[in-house]
């Protein structure tokens, strides 16, 4: 393919920190989240949940519950299956190395047999009030009979006796791998050094302060369904829901995705209770509204991450890398969730080169099932984990030889773009030799020693640690994705349309839960139609408004701006044709810029908003020829994936008496391609790098090895990054625009959750002087590894 | 039920509730003040957190009932439609939100703050947004729109 | 939150009696555990009594040499308080290191002392100092009145109106955050007393603690130092997700030592 050349570098408006168009409603309390609306008559849902990770059910008795005060119906998987709703998918096939497909454990709507993670949904109570339900859901009686229970999955490699799915023996959905393992071999085999490493990706909790929720209304005279729902793509859903579940023909099902509190990917995947909540809709023919309580989001929100990982990484005597192995159990939970086999495979494995010239790679996945929450992707999905493996092994490796730990990554960085990877990808940019100088430079890299013995003097133990990352964003094209096993196109959606006044609107399939699209969106349009910002409105999230869409995950809002560049494209074009016959000369000779159509054969001018005008009263120009009217559509398939990288370097001081950890430094140099706003874009980053920073020192879902029962289900217990705990962060950026997005843009919402963990990680080990430490790094380990260091 | 009479943004209302009603609910469901939020059931997200007699306290861990006589400021209370108070303005003008779920707590804490410190420093308003989670900005932005806020308001 | 009755007396012998009708009542203080506890559905009063309306349990009095703090003031008022910041600084610190802002607010120290959580600041100041614990029946010794985890010497029916703690200045109490919950992993609050020093350590185990042996270590002259080899009672320790015993003995060490450093001196 030609790539495009960016459209808008620096434009009056894109490129610029504009202040954001929702924050007046925001910041007064005016947002309109799926739980602030009460629907005329409204009833509301309580789910009856698994306690138990692992259970037969024998019996449901909802007798006592119906006669409860205000209770209206209650729905069971009984209900489900009478219906003959489906179970959940899985939106990605992958074959196991052999040429099997990967093992579908059958995940109800509503469980039938068997439930197999603790908070599974066995049951809905629909009430006159949210306390009514709640009440009425603990007189449902159900008999449990227990089964044994694995929640680890290196409990897999070690022949576990548990079966959760009666049909995939081993509990894997697949044995996959990736790269070319004789080359590898052939590499250790001459290789001057050869590092090892396992390692755990801690399983991480989403927490996106805005809980699920679900509201579900149902005409039965005209058959109309309308959902809303907190989710990141309402507008796909619409496809989903309809035509998978039949629960409402297309044309007839409206979902409404309003103002996000956060997604961070949790809010993206398709799950059982907002299904079950529109089902239950229809059989109570009321409103049936469900939001969750925080424990629920714990126990159901997909969880992320959590992978046991072994490494291998060969040199030579330069300490230049030759080869990289890597064996990796993903734990997916207890059924494979929307997007759980294509987290831990081609989000995962395909970012395995990071930043670095690496002839040979070879990756083998085992995605195992346990009695936990299915595990999906979020923020980074796949991609954090790779980079961990990576930026880990590359600081064993320096340590093992003696080199710096920024030498090493520059004596081995790509250096010539377009790059093919060993691993399916091909990068499109960067200059990562860059963005490590000027992240060195942010951090003093060189003034680090003198602060370690500053702090030694201090009873601290400073250490600096440097991460460098790539990952694949802006995701498409669809082709490429459906080859590799992905069930549905990548493209997004724009239609603009120009009111008569010259006021426009941009209706987007993406969806913003924080990300400012309807500002970025904007800044697009107004540059190029040269129209202030306060006359352009983005409308998303409601599929009676919007077209069609994919929605926004995986930070590919980018995908949407390049659609929205298109079709304002299309409406210049035609804007030039009008303008050509308003003052009567060749189209060839019309030109617009500013806001202003020019030609060549004349001095007269058009502004925009005369073009408009002119475009709806349709009276100077030949409509045989030129339809009235100013809409365009566009739907964009990108031509590549987009390369984000970057390179962060952090500092901490660690107290041996206590073993705390105190980040005191954090410096980052990204290359997101283009700048939409960087205001914005410095706000991804500093969530991103939080959330990095959170799963290194502090996130960690753990369960009971015996019961399975999540032991972190709350902010008692599962430790959230706060304000005390975070210093400020120091950014630059390094674009190097992407010649695969129109905009030259490449995505910002993940990378500071991919390189922050092993930035924390690197450093807490260079303050240690040990080779590795597992995240979270809590006290106790911190502390106990300060001990032996002192007694050896 | 329990007989409520607050006075809400300079309104008086009166509500007839269950005892267990909690002030979020009496605010979001009843009054249909919907900028406080529920993030969590363990009082420790802030999302919910309003004035009550003056003092910035968490509604979902306060019976409505206990609100009984008391005069309770939500974010709605809060600047007019022309114009923002100077700690809203002081969010959007240095990106202090992003999905703004956790903003009108955010907001209503920094007021409390103000009204406590007057001038405020970034280690106090760090330390004391312990009770209050964002998952979107990694706080950076919020402890300079608090700082720049409480600036503001000291200028006004 | 299961369904209950609520009550809101404004005279203590008025809760007293609500109290000794309903004995499946619960009383309502600041309500900041107590509103968590009920919305998880762990308790399931008849009624619910609220303290909030009775106005006898506010204020901070001195009488015979003795702080008196009623049982409803809440943290906040506690901490910025002219007389505990003048003659109690390190309860005054100690109450504004509780929770959060807002907890604060809310928070009381009758409620927080009834409830004795484990991980709570209080119980540590009170057996520290010696404080006592004034109800509608008696006054308790702080020393008997922390029976063990949620446990006190609390009667059926009983009420806490007051706590009383001696000035002093030379007190301090350290805490060890919870990374989670913010609650202290560890706590210790060291008092230095005429009669001798006193070390009580909360959030280490099932319930607040003295440790004795510290104070020996200090009355014959000890540092913070040299409480590093003092022995400890492995048995009022106890591991979580958070920190093994292990770890929680060894940091009430550390963290008595940074409080016995940070005495007034």
């Amino acid at each position: 393919m030609t790539p495009e050349a960016p459209a808008i570098m620096a434009g009056t408006s894109f490129g610029r920190s504009v202040g954001r168009v929702e924050d007046a409603r925001l910041v007064r309390g005016k947002g309109r989240y799926v739980d602030d609306i009460i629907l005329p008559d409204q009833s509301y849902a309580a789910f009856v949940r698994s306690p138990y990770a692992h259970a037969r059910l024998a019996s449901i008795d909802t007798a006592d519950a119906l006669g409860r005060p205000g209770v209206i119906r209650i729905v069971t998987g009984a209900d489900v299956a009478a219906a003959g709703l489906p179970p959940l998918p899985c939106g990605w096939m992958i074959h196991s190395t052999d040429g099997a497909p990967m093992k579908m454990g059958v995940r109800p709507m509503l469980a039938q047999d068997v439930v197999r993670y603790v908070g599974e949904p066995v049951a809905i109570v629909v009430a006159d009030t949210r306390d009514l339900a709640r009440d009425a859901a603990e007189a449902v009686l159900v008999d449990y009979e227990e089964l044994d229970v694995t929640a680890d999955c290196a409990d897999a490699l070690r022949d576990t006796t548990v079966q959760i799915h009666a049909d995939i023996p081993g509990n894997r959905a697949f044995d996959w791998d990736i790269g070319n393992a004789a080359a590898v071999t052939d590499a250790f085999a001459s290789a001057a050094h050869v590092v090892s490493l396992t390692l755990r990706n801690n399983r991480l909790i989403p927490n996106a302060i805005e809980p699920r929720a679900a509201n579900a209304v149902w005409n039965a005279v005209d058959e109309q369904l309308t959902l809303y729902m907190a989710h990141q793509n309402p507008i796909g859903m619409r496809a989903f829901i309809a035509g998978y579940y039949g629960l409402a023909a297309e044309h007839k099902l409206r979902i409404v995705s309003p103002d996000v509190g956060g997604g961070f990917g949790s809010k993206a995947h398709n799950y059982p209770e907002e299904l079950a909540i529109a089902f239950a809709a229809k059989l109570v023919d009321r409103p049936v509204k469900w939001t969750a309580e925080r424990t629920e989001s714990f126990l159901t929100d997909a969880h992320g991450r959590d992978h046991l990982t072994t490494a291998e990484l060969a040199l030579d005597s330069d300490g230049r890398f030759l080869a990289l192995r890597v064996d990796t159990l993903a734990n997916i939970g207890a059924y494979l969730s929307s997007s759980g086999a294509l987290v831990p495979t081609y989000m995962y494995a395909t970012m395995l080169s990071g930043q670095y010239v690496i002839p040979a790679i070879h990756c083998r996945v085992r995605a195992i099932y346990t009695n936990t929450c299915p595990v999906d992707a979020y923020r980074g999905a796949g991609r954090p984990e790779a980079a961990y493996v990576v930026e880990r092994i590359v600081n064993v490796a320096a340590e093992r030889i003696g080199l710096d730990q920024a030498e090493i990554r520059r004596r081995n960085f790509i250096t010539d773009f377009p790059y093919q990877t060993p691993v399916v990808y091909e990068y499109d940019s960067g200059d990562y030799t860059r963005s490590l100088n000027e992240a060195l430079a942010l951090a003093d890299y060189a003034g680090f020693p003198a602060r370690q013995v500053e702090a030694a003097a201090r009873g601290r133990l400073r250490g600096i640690g440097i991460a460098a990352y790539v990952e694949a964003c802006g995701i498409g094209p669809s082709a490429k994705l459906a080859a590799l096993g992905g069930g549905a196109g990548m493209w997004e959606s724009a239609e603009v349309r120009v009111h008569p006044m010259g006021t426009v609107e941009v209706l987007t399939g993406a969806h913003s839960h924080g990300q400012g699209h309807q500002t970025t969106f904007a800044q697009v349009a107004a540059d190029r139609f040269g129209v202030p910002i306060e006359k352009i409105s983005v409308v998303q999230g409601d599929t009676d408004r919007i077209q069609a869409g994919t929605g926004t995950y995986g930070s590919r809002a980018s995908v949407g701006m390049s659609a929205t560049l298109r079709a304002c494209d299309s409406i210049i074009a035609k804007g030039k044709a009008i303008v050509a016959h308003l003052i009567d000369v060749d189209l060839e000779t019309v030109a617009f810029s500013d806001g202003i159509f020019s030609s060549s054969a004349t001095n007269r001018t058009v502004a925009f908003a005369e073009m408009a005008y002119a475009a709806h009263t349709a009276a100077g120009f030949p409509t045989d020829q030129i339809e009235p009217g100013l809409v365009a559509t566009s739907f964009f398939d990108p031509p590549n994936f987009t390369y984000p990288s970057g390179v962060y370097v952090c500092e901490v001081e660690i107290d041996p008496e206590t073993g705390t950890t105190d980040v005191v430094a954090f410096s980052a140099a990204d290359d997101f391609g283009t700048v939409a706003n960087p205001m914005i874009v410095e706000g991804q980053v500093h969530g991103g790098v939080t959330q990095g920073i959170g799963q290194a020192l502090w996130e960690n879902a753990r369960h009971d090895p015996d019961t399975a029962q999540l032991l972190t289900a709350s902010f008692m217990d599962y430790g959230m990054p706060r304000a005390v705990s975070l210093p400020n962060y120091k950014l630059v950026f390094t674009p190097t625009p992407s010649p695969s997005n129109p905009l030259g843009m490449k995505g910002c919402g993940e990378a500071g959750a991919i390189g922050a963990p092993p930035a924390v990680i690197n450093a807490i080990c260079n303050a240690l002087g040990v080779t590795h430490i597992d995240m979270p790094a809590a006290p106790e380990t911190i502390w106990r590894l300060c001990q032996a260091r002192m007694s050896s | 039920m329990v007989q409520v009479t607050l006075r809400v943004n300079g309104k008086e209302a009166e509500l007839d509730l269950p005892g267990r009603a909690l002030l979020i609910h009496a605010l979001r469901d009843h009054l249909r003040l919907t900028g406080s939020h529920i993030g969590c059931d363990t009082s420790q997200c802030g999302a919910c957190t309003v004035h009550v007699d003056g003092k910035a306290i968490k509604s979902c861990a306060m019976l409505a009932a206990e609100a009984d006589g008391c005069e309770v400021t939500t974010i709605e209370g809060l600047g007019s439609d022309a114009a923002l108070h100077p700690m809203q303005e002081a969010f959007r003008q240095h990106h202090g939100l992003q999905c703004g779920y956790c903003t009108p707590g955010m907001i209503m804490l920094a007021l409390d703050m103000v009204a406590r410190h007057g001038q405020l420093d970034e280690p106090t308003v760090r330390e004391e947004l312990d009770g209050n989670l964002c998952r979107c900005t990694g706080y950076q932005n919020i402890v300079s729109a608090i700082l720049a806020g409480a600036d503001a308001m000291a200028h006004v | 939150m299961y369904a209950f009755d609520y009550l809101r007396p404004d005279r203590i012998e008025d809760a007293s009696a609500l109290l000794a009708e309903h004995p499946e009542a619960s009383l309502l203080a600041g309500g900041q555990t107590m509103l968590p506890v009920l919305r998880a559905r762990l308790a399931a009063p008849s009624h619910v009594i609220s303290l909030g309306g009775i106005a006898a349990l506010k204020g901070v009095t001195l009488a015979d040499e003795r702080l008196v703090i009623g049982a409803a003031q809440t943290h906040a008022q506690v901490a910025s308080d002219p007389q505990v910041l003048a003659l109690l600084p390190s309860v005054a610190a100690l109450a504004g290191g509780i929770g959060d802002v807002q907890v604060r607010h809310r928070g009381t120290i009758g409620g927080s002392v009834a409830n004795n959580d484990p991980a709570a600041c209080y119980p540590a100041a009170l057996l520290a100092l010696g404080a006592r614990i004034i109800t509608t029946q008696r006054v308790i010794e702080a020393d008997a009145f922390f029976t063990g985890m949620f446990a006190t010497a609390l009667k059926a029916g009983e009420i806490i109106t007051a706590v009383s703690f001696p000035r002093c200045d030379r007190a301090h109490y350290e805490k060890f955050r919870n990374p989670a919950s913010r609650f202290a992993l560890v706590g210790v609050c060291v008092a230095s007393l005429p009669e001798g020093s006193r070390i009580a350590v909360t959030g280490a185990g099932f319930g607040v603690f003295r440790w004795h042996a510290g104070e020996a270590c200090l009355d014959a002259g000890g540092t913070g130092n040299d409480l590093a080899d003092v022995p400890l009672d492995a048995d009022c320790f106890t591991g979580d997700l958070h920190g093994s015993a292990d770890y929680r003995m060894h940091m009430t060490r550390i963290i008595a030592a940074r409080a016995f450093a940070a005495l007034g001196r």
